[in-house]
């Protein structure tokens, strides 16, 4: 169990600076999710934690201790590769072996390890076996033992599930959690997936150009995004955006001006007809676009004056043809300044009876 | 109808392949075992049928097993030094900037030059008299060598000649060896605290051992067949003591023109080659494929 801490870490390749100023700190014992689209830094970020990239300049801090200039080997960090990185020419055992040996662990006791190992992750039929004659599923297993067996403060995984198929990267998340919960160790597991960061997450830290945009709860970041990066990273489909602009049945009132507004399509509700809605919610009159239909849900893509924008309903199909208002209750509606900030102290106007003119 | 076509067809396909294959290559080695059991002089209208007296001959020759001799060892020493020079080479090489590129492309060079331009350079580099390679051993005030004019370091001279033209080529196989090891396997052997010389060991090694396996052989049946660099440099001598196989038989062939008895000499390298040709294949299919 240990706290990692990035102090004012930069990281610079042959002149283009990945990431500018990075200040993290991943709690101990926690199960930190670094996610963000390709190219945000995040496997970067991983690999300074683990040793196998340098950063320019800033501190490393593992459990306190400044680990800069201590080599991958020497920092108690087990790494999962994304294709596993699982020696070839060697056994399962060869492999979970190998870095017990290079810690000169006596032979017995690394009999007992693996013996003990392979029981938790299944593999002792498996023992003999070259890797290429595993499946996906069993070589994962094989990486997280390897990993396991070194007992490490921390536990660091590269997008580890995503040469599964579906179906097993769902199972694997799943042990994945167990195994954290079991361990108690720290977690630090990089995707691209948003849908596995909230998942498996307890904390997650959103990237972009190798700047953290936030790092909250799962549901934090849902409910309480800190800008339209965020809105728009979690959530499938994602926060629809519109220009504040181009809404005109929208008052505000508060700090700032919004300059855009979001809502999850789930707290949009679609409607025939106006009726005394307004009063409700702001109301965008569309068009249905595309509908999809996934059983226990559909999903809507809307097109308004302002652009376009999704709906997801648990209700019913929408049975009112082409033409639909879709509504939004004013508490649901996130505002966002110029530069995508959000405006938290700045509210939507409940109009007056009078004053209700869509 | 159309089926007989399409069954004809692929044999169509390969016939221009089939019959160059069997112009150029069955016939001359059928026609030379033929020839292996005859004494003929190139000219001759007779072909006098002798039996196994040319090989009981040859094997009776002591020049003949000193020719055996000469090529295993030329090729032992070769094998050794070319690929054994050239897997550090390309460790050392195998990195990305202008100057490992250009000493790359340098030592690369040799390969794609003529050998009979290597031999004459190599001969005039390694005269006694005002070769380059003594005055540089005079430098360092070493006494001359007589290189290719002393029988004890004629055969060695040649194998340095060799081991300098393949180096280059050798490396290059090496590097794009090394390249195809994943770099995350020596990232979580680092991770694993293993030190330089046991990645090297337990895992560069075993992945890079399909190219070093590939090299030997294609050396050693390379050093088998050396001819241009012997003939150039040192018809054989001094004494016989770089004669080796392919010479002894172009010696015998065309200077000689005991056609029959090169022949004979002719299968017996046929039987070699064949052999450690029959060895990689066997190997080659059993070779594990990391991936």
């Amino acid at each position: 169990m240990a706290r990692i801490e990035l102090i004012d870490v930069v990281k610079r390749f042959k002149g283009e600076t990945v990431i500018p100023n990075l200040n993290l700190t991943i709690r101990e014992g926690s199960f930190t999710v670094l996610v963000g689209p390709s190219g945000c830094g995040k496997s970067t970020t991983l690999r300074m934690i683990a040793g196998l990239e340098r950063q320019t300049s800033g501190d490393i801090r593992i459990d306190g201790e400044l680990v800069n200039d201590t080599e991958p080997g020497k920092r108690d960090v087990a790494m999962v590769f994304q294709n596993y990185a699982l020696y070839p020419n060697m056994t399962v055992r060869g492999n979970i072996e190998f870095g017990l040996k290079n810690r000169g662990v006596p032979k017995r006791e690394r009999e007992r390890l693996i013996r003990d190992i392979c029981e938790i992750a299944g593999l002792t039929p498996y023992l003999d076996k070259k890797p290429q004659s595993l499946s996906g599923g069993q070589r994962q297993r094989v990486a997280l033992a390897r990993a396991m067996v070194k007992n490490p403060k921390v536990f660091i995984l590269d997008e580890p599930l995503s040469n599964l198929d579906a179906k097993l990267r769902g199972q694997m998340r799943t042990e994945l959690i167990e195994l954290h919960k079991r361990l108690g160790t720290t977690f630090v597991y990089v995707t691209h997936d948003q849908v596995e960061a909230m998942s498996m997450g307890d904390r997650i830290v959103v990237m972009n150009k190798g700047e953290v945009m936030q790092a909250a709860p799962p549901m934090v970041l849902y409910e309480d995004p800190d800008n339209l990066f965020t809105a728009q990273f979690i959530g499938t489909p994602p926060m629809n955006v519109l220009p504040a602009s181009r809404l005109p049945g929208l008052r505000t009132e508060g700090e700032g001006h919004a300059e855009f507004v979001g809502f999850r399509p789930e707290h949009a509700l679609l409607s025939p007809e106006t009726a005394e809605l307004t009063r409700e919610g702001l109301v965008i009159a569309g068009q249905i676009a595309t509908r999809e239909s996934l059983g226990a849900e559909q999903v809507y893509k809307l097109r308004c004056e302002a652009g376009s924008f999704f709906v997801k309903s648990f209700l019913n199909p929408y049975v009112g043809g082409d033409f639909a208002l879709a509504v939004v209750p004013f508490e649901r509606l996130y505002f966002f300044d110029r530069d995508g900030n959000r405006l938290r102290r700045l509210r939507a106007v409940r109009p007056q009876l009078a004053a209700a003119g869509v | 109808m159309p089926s007989i076509l399409n069954r004809l067809r692929p044999y169509a396909m390969v016939a221009p392949a089939l019959v160059v294959f069997s112009l150029f290559y069955l016939y001359p080695i059928g026609y030379m075992i033929h020839l292996s059991f005859h004494e003929w002089n190139f000219i001759s209208p007779v072909k006098t049928y002798v039996g196994l007296n040319n090989y009981r001959e040859m094997l009776a020759d002591d020049t003949f097993l000193q020719v055996l001799r000469n090529s295993a060892l030329y090729t032992v020493m070769t094998v050794l030094l070319a690929t054994g020079t050239a897997l550090p080479l390309a460790i050392w090489l195998n990195r990305k900037s202008a100057f490992h590129a250009f000493v790359q492309g340098a030592i690369f060079s040799p390969h794609i030059i003529s050998l009979v331009s290597i031999s004459l350079l190599w001969s005039w580099l390694m005269d006694p008299e005002y070769g380059l390679l003594n005055g540089l051993l005079h430098l360092f005030g070493i006494s001359p060598l007589k290189w290719l004019n002393d029988p004890g370091t004629a055969l060695v001279s040649l194998v340095i000649v060799a081991v300098w033209k393949s180096l280059g080529y050798n490396t290059l196989v090496f590097i794009a060896g090394l390249q195809s090891i994943p770099p995350e396997l020596l990232e979580a052997a680092a991770l694993d605290r293993s030190k330089p010389w046991t990645t090297f060991r337990r895992l560069i090694l075993p992945m890079l051992s399909p190219t070093l396996f590939f090299l030997v052989i294609i050396n050693l049946i390379g050093s088998f067949q050396v001819f241009e660099t012997i003939a150039i440099m040192t018809q054989g001598g001094p004494i016989n003591s770089t004669n080796t196989l392919v010479y002894y038989i172009y010696e015998y062939g065309f200077r000689f023109f005991k056609i029959g008895y090169a022949s004979a000499a002719g299968v017996i390298l046929l039987i070699i080659v064949g052999t450690l040709t029959l060895i990689y294949f066997r190997l080659l299919s059993r070779r594990v494929h990391y991936r």
